[in-house]
């Protein structure tokens, strides 16, 4: 499933001539682990009370997020191929109302994990049993706004809250360490109340594991996902030219080619 | 004349909708105390969320929970609630147009004594241009009272604006209050004075002023400003043919420039704006600072009587302008 999520990422995206492959790449295992094993969904059915969330903060990875609906069954594969087009329910960055399975506008970045904040809390309210799952980029770390959200999580004692940070390392500008360091990550959440895990983000297992460790856990857990960008084909891997460019027909090729010789 | 704050109303009206609705849920950062959402909080402590000096993040948490199903009102002061947290209200709630409703207070310069870092003038402004939102701004205690009720049958994004001080009652209970529909304070034939906010009851003066020199001045409450109630304004203008707008807000944006650009497109009908003239305020008392920055009801009857002489110019063929 992973690499036919990839080879969609690269399809749409050069059918589009623009997008974010990098970062939709360093996600892929994260969204296949998170909409065909962990959340509690039902395409056929994308408005269930019971449903659990999922907010992409970093929206900018729309791709990587309509292939695994699309492959999900919330809406027809082929529709891919209308990224970025006028007219089209899939647009560059997500658009709340317009896709089944979308639950928030996002691509501002920084603003997706209030929002799963607050649908944390509306659970409490309602008394429902869903958890909240936010998929965050590391470069949006860099936005005030997520450590609001921190704190308001850790105040209200959001158990039901799961937070994903695709740890690439790399933003627009180059290194995240270069641009504005962002470490200690993992000891600044905790610092702000959060119980954090660390994975490999390409390993499936252990995004699963930790995914089902913070069930059981009290307050908002953050799992932080080592991960490479542009993961899965060789010339796209920590190239941070591919944060917001597509490939070019050459590149395509040869990118496909490499995914279908990949185990 | 009685006089009652904006807020104390508002606050009275969320505790009567959490009271028969469920789904009512307030957040507030850091300024329940003077925002009023303290009512709220102590009827219904499990649906009041304080999230602290975080204005960003209560758009955020409120987008979250209005996905959920919640009818949600977010407040603090109207400077934080629209300035700070504009682009969050742009992203989360007016784009996937989420049930939240924004109510700010110590709007405009009557703020008084904090100055100009406190003084919303620029709020309508930063509201009105955003798609999706219905952007309302009551005349009194009462309208407020009654605007947000309205709001809560409202379905979508809402931005309410109310003031700091007491102002003037100038409504009653039993008068009719409609989002998107102004209304008519007074009829006149010379001259409509087009007003929003506490300008209404100044507006209502200044048309007192004008009535003992002989004019006859029409006095509308907009209280929405978006959608903006052209059918209202038309049939006014219609009677008049000449308006004054007046709010405690820039003269950039808010009313004034919403009444200018529906006459640019549809009426030749001159125009004058009283509003705070593109700056921003300062310390001082209310009563100090609305006169120093010319907002009373004697400059709007000294504006109607010079756009009422724009009008006879223009209907006698001469040119305003040299």
């Amino acid at each position: 499933m992973c690499r036919n999520i990839r080879r969609h990422v690269i399809e749409m995206t050069y059918e589009a001539g623009s997008g974010h492959p990098g970062g939709s790449l360093s996600s892929t295992e994260i969204m296949v682990s998170l909409f065909f094993q962990v959340m509690r969904h039902d395409p056929q059915n994308p408005k269930w009370d019971l449903r659990d969330r999922f907010i992409l903060s970093k929206g900018h990875v729309a791709p990587v997020y309509y292939a695994a609906l699309a492959e999900s069954g919330y809406f027809p594969v082929e529709e891919l191929k209308t990224l970025r087009k006028l007219g089209s329910r899939l647009q560059g960055h997500p658009a709340y109302g317009k896709l089944p399975g979308v639950e928030m506008s996002t691509g501002s970045l920084g603003q997706g994990l209030s929002v799963a904040c607050g649908m944390a809390l509306a659970a409490r309210l309602d008394g429902l049993d869903y958890r909240v799952f936010c998929l965050c980029g590391d470069g949006e770390m860099q936005s005030g706004q997520n450590w609001e959200a921190g704190m308001l999580a850790s105040h209200y004692k959001l158990d039901n809250l799961v937070a994903i940070l695709d740890r690439n390392r790399l933003q627009s500008s180059g290194l995240t360490e270069e641009t504005m360091s962002l470490e200690p990550l993992a000891d600044k959440w905790r610092a702000f109340g959060w119980n954090v895990l660390e994975v490999d983000g390409h390993d499936v297992r252990q995004i699963l594991n930790a995914c089902e460790l913070s069930r059981s856990m009290k307050g908002p857990s953050m799992i932080i996902a080592d991960t490479v960008k542009g993961k899965g084909v060789s010339f796209m891997e920590n190239n941070c030219g591919f944060h917001g460019r597509c490939c070019t027909c050459d590149e395509r090729e040869k990118a496909l080619t490499e995914l279908e010789a990949r185990q | 004349m009685t006089t009652a704050a904006q807020r104390s109303y508002f606050g009275k009206a969320l505790v009567e909708l959490g009271r028969a609705r469920q789904d009512i849920v307030v957040l507030d950062a850091d300024l329940a105390t003077s925002t009023k959402t303290s009512d709220f909080a102590s009827a219904f402590p499990d649906r009041f969320f304080e999230v602290g000096i975080a204005e960003q993040n209560m758009i955020g948490t409120a987008a979250g929970l209005a996905a959920c199903g919640k009818t949600v009102f977010a407040s603090t002061f109207a400077v934080f609630a629209t300035g700070r947290c504009w682009d969050q209200i742009r992203q989360s709630i007016a784009y996937p147009g989420m049930n939240v409703k924004v109510v700010s207070t110590h709007c405009g310069i009557s703020v008084g004594g904090d100055g100009a870092s406190h003084q919303a003038l620029e709020d309508l402004s930063l509201m009105r241009t955003m798609p999706n939102m219905t952007v309302i701004s009551p005349a009194d205690a009462e309208e407020a009272f009654k605007a947000t009720l309205a709001m809560a049958d409202w379905h979508g994004p809402c931005y309410m604006r109310m003031g700091r001080a007491d102002f003037p009652l100038i409504t009653g209970k039993e008068d009719e209050f409609q989002i998107g529909k102004a209304n008519i304070m007074k009829e006149g034939k010379d001259v409509s004075i087009v007003a929003t906010g506490q300008m209404v009851a100044l507006a209502l003066d200044a048309a007192r002023i004008l009535k003992e020199g002989g004019v006859n001045a029409e006095v509308v409450n907009m209280s929405t400003l978006k959608p903006l109630d052209t059918e209202t304004l038309a049939d006014s203008l219609a009677r008049t043919r000449c308006v004054v707008t007046a709010e405690e807000h820039s003269i950039i944006g808010g009313l004034g420039s919403a009444v200018a650009e529906y006459l640019a497109e549809n009426e030749n009908y001159p125009l004058l704006r009283v509003g705070v003239k593109d700056s921003f305020g300062e310390s001082g008392t209310p009563d100090e600072l609305m006169h120093k920055y010319g907002l009373t009801a004697e400059n709007i009857a000294l504006s109607a009587k010079m756009v009422i002489g724009k009008k006879t110019k223009k209907r006698k063929g001469f040119l305003w302008r040299k």
